[in-house]
């Protein structure tokens, strides 16, 4: 018999020992990508251990031999329920390194993308706070909607989860006719199904009972432990990158934050729903902004950037420049200018920060991600101490904690 | 009131003088180097300054130097002021032999796994720290990976025979 150390047990408990749990598998990543091993005291937690890097792939390391361009498919695995922010995040950082002023339209259309990927990120956390809640139907009938999200990407970028979208300076080509017509179908559909869905949760008493008051933490503990986006917001700081540091045109839309006040499971649910009412209502900002552009305007879609942005085919074949810059880029032969900067996006989870810094030669010096999953989920062990083992479940998925943003 | 940068700097540098060792300006964010051993005292100030109160650490990351002689690793803090909207990068320089920082985990929570990251990939010894292990490499590990002395596998290489994935 192995012998046991029940060094831990508070007073007045009436077990006789601890018993050592691994919890899971109930979030996609317990399989097998992080751990929680708790130490409990009959259903309570007194003590949770947290591993993670299970899946860390190097990427800051591999980053300092690639060119610019190849570091976009890098950080789509970052968050991966909302690649293309955080390839926005990355372009971003890239034109601010180099001084590229994008046009207006170009922002537009990245709005658009950056708010549906904001909205199909907080449609998974969401349903699958539903799951773990015990309602499946929830989940599993706004996932159409993710599908005609990710449909979407795949119009404009050609793939879907993993998407490599957009280019230094802009898109790689502009938006197809079918991509707006599905944009329109989703901006025209998706509120109905939102609106059942919250019916569903909002107000329905097993579900609140579940969440209201469990996994909470104060404001003050949020912003020491440097929370950032919906989990901050739910405790009642109203701290949103889009606001404080706009980029990309943000500042042409009108949106409001929505804060919380306890930052329990409830309020982060509750923020993120409101979050998406007013993705849609930025995206119907920035489609009819894009609607707006008449004549030569209305058809650009990148900034001209030569040295990074690929030309056209065509151009490469028939002009002499074009197949300079074409090979320059496609061999990794262009020079970054020197410099370091931090820039940083509202991703899905909060404040995704790129600090970039660059010796002169054709890949970056060091880069660094932040990223905001694995600065909050530390919180875990404090958040969950003191709690049942069922609160803890709701909690790790409310946190929305994506292990490939956690571990890079 | 806003927090403009020449005000920081003054602060700054009537606070601590001759412990500034440069401060420069990069694509607006002000980045100020301290000496090492005065880190602490820095973000203690910064962060309990009224005017200042710059009590967000954004990201605390290292950065290895290795040309730069008795100062090859770099802890680099990006700090946030949320009310007033301002940023600033703190950069400190420690020798690769003795990497011996002041950690930040008495003033923010938020540092610990941060501080962790930074000492598994680089090295940084970050002296008080609670808990200072291994957090996203294995635990075996004896090299600090991100370290410049650490190349990536050379793509041309011709000498691997893997029948699985063909080269």
């Amino acid at each position: 018999m192995q012998e046991q150390l029940n060094i831990n047990l508070p007073e007045g408990s009436i077990e006789k020992q601890t018993t050592r749990l691994n919890l899971g598998p109930t979030h996609p990543a317990t399989h097998g990508v992080f751990q929680n091993i708790l130490e409990m005291d009959g259903e309570r937690i007194i003590k949770t251990e947290s591993t993670v890097g299970y899946i860390h792939r190097a990427f800051e390391k591999i980053a300092e031999r690639r060119p610019l361009y190849q570091i976009t498919t890098l950080t789509d695995r970052l968050n991966y329920c909302s690649s293309p922010i955080n390839n926005m995040g990355w372009h971003l950082t890239c034109e601010k390194l180099l001084g590229v002023k994008t046009p207006k339209r170009v922002d537009y259309l990245r709005v658009i993308i950056m708010e549906l990927a904001r909205i199909t990120d907080h449609l998974i956390c969401n349903s699958i706070v539903g799951v773990d809640t015990g309602a499946y139907t929830g989940f599993l009938y706004v996932m159409q909607y993710r599908e005609l999200a990710y449909e979407i990407y795949e119009e404009v970028c050609g793939s879907r989860l993993t998407t490599n979208m957009g280019r230094i300076g802009g898109f790689e080509r502009d938006f197809s006719f079918a991509a707006f017509q599905k944009l329109e179908k989703f901006l025209n559909e998706f509120p109905a199904v939102w609106k059942e869905f919250e019916n569903l949760f909002n107000r329905n008493r097993i579900f609140v009972e579940r969440t209201r008051g469990t996994g909470a933490i104060s404001a003050e503990r949020a912003l020491n432990y440097s929370f950032t986006g919906p989990n901050l917001r739910a405790a009642g700081v109203d701290y949103d990158v889009r606001v404080h540091s706009p980029y990309s045109s943000y500042e042409d839309f009108e949106f409001i934050i929505p804060v919380g006040t306890t930052g329990d499971n409830y309020d982060r649910f509750m923020v993120r729903n409101a979050e998406i009412w007013e993705s849609l209502s930025i995206m119907k900002q920035a489609y009819q902004k894009v609607q707006d552009f008449k004549g030569a305007e209305a058809e650009v879609y990148h900034a001209d950037v030569p040295e990074y942005y690929l030309p056209e085919k065509a151009d490469v074949y028939t002009k002499m420049e074009a197949l300079i810059y074409h090979f320059k880029i496609v061999m990794g032969e262009t020079d970054i200018p020197a410099g370091e900067v931090y820039q940083s996006v509202e991703g899905g989870n909060g404040e995704l920060g790129f600090y970039l810094i660059t010796d002169g030669g054709r890949a970056p010096f060091r880069l660094h991600f932040r990223r905001p999953c694995f600065i909050y989920y530390q919180a875990y062990a404090e958040i969950v101490k003191n709690t049942m083992l069922s609160d803890a479940i709701v909690t790790l998925s409310s946190l929305n904690l994506i292990a490939g943003e956690m571990d890079a | 009131m806003s927090l403009t940068n020449n005000f920081i700097k003054e602060k700054l540098t009537n606070q601590f003088g001759e412990f500034i060792l440069g401060i420069e300006e990069s694509y607006g964010m002000l980045s100020v180097t301290v000496k090492s051993e005065v880190n602490l005292k820095v973000l203690t100030f910064l962060h309990d300054d009224a005017e200042l109160s710059f009590n967000f650490l954004t990201d605390l990351t290292g950065v290895h130097f290795p040309d730069r002689k008795g100062e090859e690793l770099s802890v680099v803090y990006h700090l946030h002021n949320l009310v007033k909207n301002a940023r600033l990068r703190i950069k400190i320089y420690v020798p690769v032999e003795k990497p011996d920082v002041y950690t930040a985990t008495g003033l923010f929570s938020g540092a610990n796994w941060m501080e962790r990251e930074t000492y598994d990939f680089f090295g940084v010894n970050f002296v008080g720290h609670p808990d200072l292990r291994r957090v996203l490499n294995v635990d075996e590990m004896d090299y600090f990976p991100l370290r410049k002395e650490f190349p990536l596998e050379d793509q041309t290489r011709v000498d691997k025979d893997d029948e699985m994935f063909g080269r």
